[in-house]
């Protein structure tokens, strides 16, 4: 395959996304960042978001120029040592709102029903023996508040108005275009609404954003929902407030310690745990792959990079073509 | 003491003791010891308390001479013949409207839980499976094209939810609705055109086995059936031979023909969410239904019109 650009993949890929990978690049997969070793020729990765690409792993890939995430999120790439190498970062972005937002408002409703703890009762046979299952809490009477109101939040607000419950927001500026009440900070909102959603962006400044202090501001009649990433809530204090009902259920997409669920959380009825799926349909996975292709596909053609992270846009620029 | 009343469903404890405040509350007997009951008790009996999928039997109302009003805890009172209840001079209420939220809240989480089979992603986790590997693609349910059989009140609310997920609606029933959305007069034809189909029509003789072969197979291998009805409505044996051949996608289910059991087929399939009939079962709904029961038994014994009557 000389004369190709080489082309590493982390995670793993679709029969999609391998077919279009192949037939642009030469391709070699490695399942994490770990199994990496020194390779010269490597060009581009694209990942699935699920292993930290550092400094570590761009000094083994000294040619390294452009790092694709299948994935909005890039908490899991230092791109601010990417930025000072000169190395350009793209993600997915937008083509996965509605498939996040259906979710979320699934895994809500899910959380407030208790579909997963009402179908074992009914698969158990305990319905069948005269057991009714107990009432569950509702969406009614609920305020939502929206942690992080970004292209995601957004859409998961649009949902939710068309099931009539008041809805507040936090973000580090007032969205003017939204309708909804907005709120300086974490603890504000929290105090303010009994049903928390969180999308905040992962990363070192939200790093347990979601702590105790917050969580008892939500209250006993308190539902938290996160979508996000599992560095954004304090999973310690997050047990022990489930567990001592200082809040009433949590239903759960992401953890600090992915694909890992720690045994507390499972010994909990009303907690949905799921095993990170957000986006998880043929039809947003095919997207999203398809989007980060593109994108070193540009790149190594010699055009722009469709969707770089914020951070890389000065980077953004093709330079001249090597031959 | 005031009037004598039978109980025949369980209510929530906080509208159990404000019924026992201002009734004389006699509990339905297992049964075995029913026909002694009803020997012993019967005269006098002037209020009945039942559930919608439990009603009350002709045979029941007879046998209680002095009846005056029967008190559904509950929308549905297919349970009921309205004929008898009428000749036999009984009064007869439901508790609409309150409930209507969350049964559609119920159905459309149904849709989300069905095509993003979040139940079967939560048995993932808790089986321990994740670590070997993700669970398998799902399907949108966003943007799709929805079917509602029957848009009265709750159809009405699930519409209204749906306009938040970019898709298409239409709509049968026995009646055109002056609504933007779709009527076609036949569920078949509707069924067709949809991806997703919602059953929210009352149950009756003319809705009985609506949703027949026919139906399901117009919905397809793609399709996917929610209902929060009655499980009356849909033809049960039908369905589970459509999804256990795949030729229906999936359904959601909260209610079912002969409750509580419910066909072990559907037991072993991971394209159905199963529910056991836990539409309205919420504290805040059962709450509010409670207190409109009260108001009905209340105002019948007052003398007063009725808040929700049906007979």
């Amino acid at each position: 395959m000389s004369g190709r650009v080489r082309v590493l993949t982390l995670g793993d890929m679709g029969a999609d996304e391998e077919k279009a990978l192949g037939a642009h690049f030469d391709v070699v997969a490695a399942a994490d960042a770990g199994a990496v070793g020194r390779d010269e020729a490597v060009r581009g990765i694209v990942t699935r978001g699920r292993t930290p690409i550092n400094a570590a792993l761009m000094d083994r890939l000294p040619n390294l120029e452009a790092v694709a995430t299948i994935s909005v999120g890039y908490d899991s790439i230092d791109v601010a040592e990417a930025v000072r190498r000169g190395i350009v970062v793209s993600h997915t972005p937008d083509v996965l709102n509605d498939e996040m937002a259906d979710f979320t408002v699934g895994l809500l409703l899910a959380t407030l029903r208790r579909f997963p703890a009402a179908e074992r009762h009914l698969r158990a046979g305990r319905w069948r023996n005269g057991e009714e299952f107990p009432y569950s809490p509702s969406l009614r009477g609920r305020t939502v508040g929206i942690a992080g109101m970004g292209r995601i939040g957004g859409v998961i607000a649009r949902r939710l108005e068309a099931f009539d419950v008041p809805i507040a927001y936090f973000a580090r500026s007032p969205r003017p275009a939204s309708p909804h009440t907005y709120h300086d900070s974490l603890l504000s909102l929290a105090s303010a609404c009994d049903t928390l959603i969180v999308v905040l962006p992962g990363g070192a400044t939200t790093r347990h954003a979601i702590d105790a202090e917050i969580l008892k501001a939500l209250g006993p009649d308190g539902v938290l929902i996160n979508v996000a990433r599992g560095s954004v809530v304090d999973e310690t204090a997050l047990v022990e407030a489930l567990q001592r009902g200082e809040i009433l259920a949590a239903g759960l997409d992401v953890f600090a310690d992915e694909p890992r669920v720690p045994d507390a959380l499972l010994a909990l009825e009303q907690v949905v745990l799921l095993p990170h799926v957000g986006t998880a349909t043929h039809h947003t996975r095919g997207r999203m792959g398809q989007l980060a292709i593109d994108n070193v596909i540009a790149w190594f053609d010699g055009r722009d990079i469709l969707t770089p992270v914020p951070e890389c846009a000065g980077l953004d620029r093709r330079r001249p073509a090597r031959t | 003491m005031g009037p004598k009343l039978l109980q025949l469903c369980t209510l929530l404890p906080s509208t159990h003791d404000k019924l026992a405040a201002h009734y004389e509350v006699h509990q339905w007997p297992a049964e075995a010891a029913r026909e002694e009951w009803l020997r012993d008790n019967a005269s006098g009996v002037r209020a009945v308390v039942t559930g919608g999928h439990l009603g009350i039997t002709n045979e029941m109302i007879d046998r209680l001479p002095d009846l005056g009003i029967v008190a559904i805890n509950g929308v549905g009172y297919d349970r009921v013949d309205l004929d008898h209840a009428k000749a036999a001079g009984v009064r007869l209420t439901n508790t609409p409207d309150v409930l209507t939220d969350d049964v559609a809240d119920l159905a459309v989480a149904l849709m989300l839980n069905v095509m993003r089979r979040l139940p079967a992603a939560d048995r993932h986790v808790r089986d321990g499976l994740w670590p070997h590997g993700p669970q398998a693609l799902t399907r949108r349910a966003s943007g799709r094209r929805y079917g509602i059989v029957g848009l009265g009140r709750i159809g009405h609310a699930i519409a209204e939810r749906l306009a938040g997920f970019g898709g298409r609606i239409a709509y049968s029933g026995p009646n055109r609705k002056p609504v933007d959305h779709d009527y076609h007069a036949d569920v078949a034809a509707l069924a067709a055109k949809s991806d997703v189909l919602f059953v929210a029509t009352a149950a009756s003789a003319a809705t009985r086995a609506l949703i027949d072969r026919a139906v399901l197979d117009a919905l397809g291998p793609e399709g996917v059936l929610i209902n929060v009805a009655r499980g009356s409505v849909i033809d049960e044996d039908a369905l589970v031979a459509a999804l256990a051949e795949g030729r229906l996608g999936g359904a959601g289910l909260d209610v079912f023909v002969d409750e509580p059991h419910v066909p072990e087929t559907l037991l072993g399939l991971e394209n159905v969410v199963l529910a056991p009939h836990v539409g309205s079962a919420t504290r805040e709904t059962r709450e509010a239904m409670g207190n409109l029961m009260l108001d009905n038994l209340d105002a019948f014994f007052a003398g007063r019109p009725l808040p929700t009557p049906v007979v």
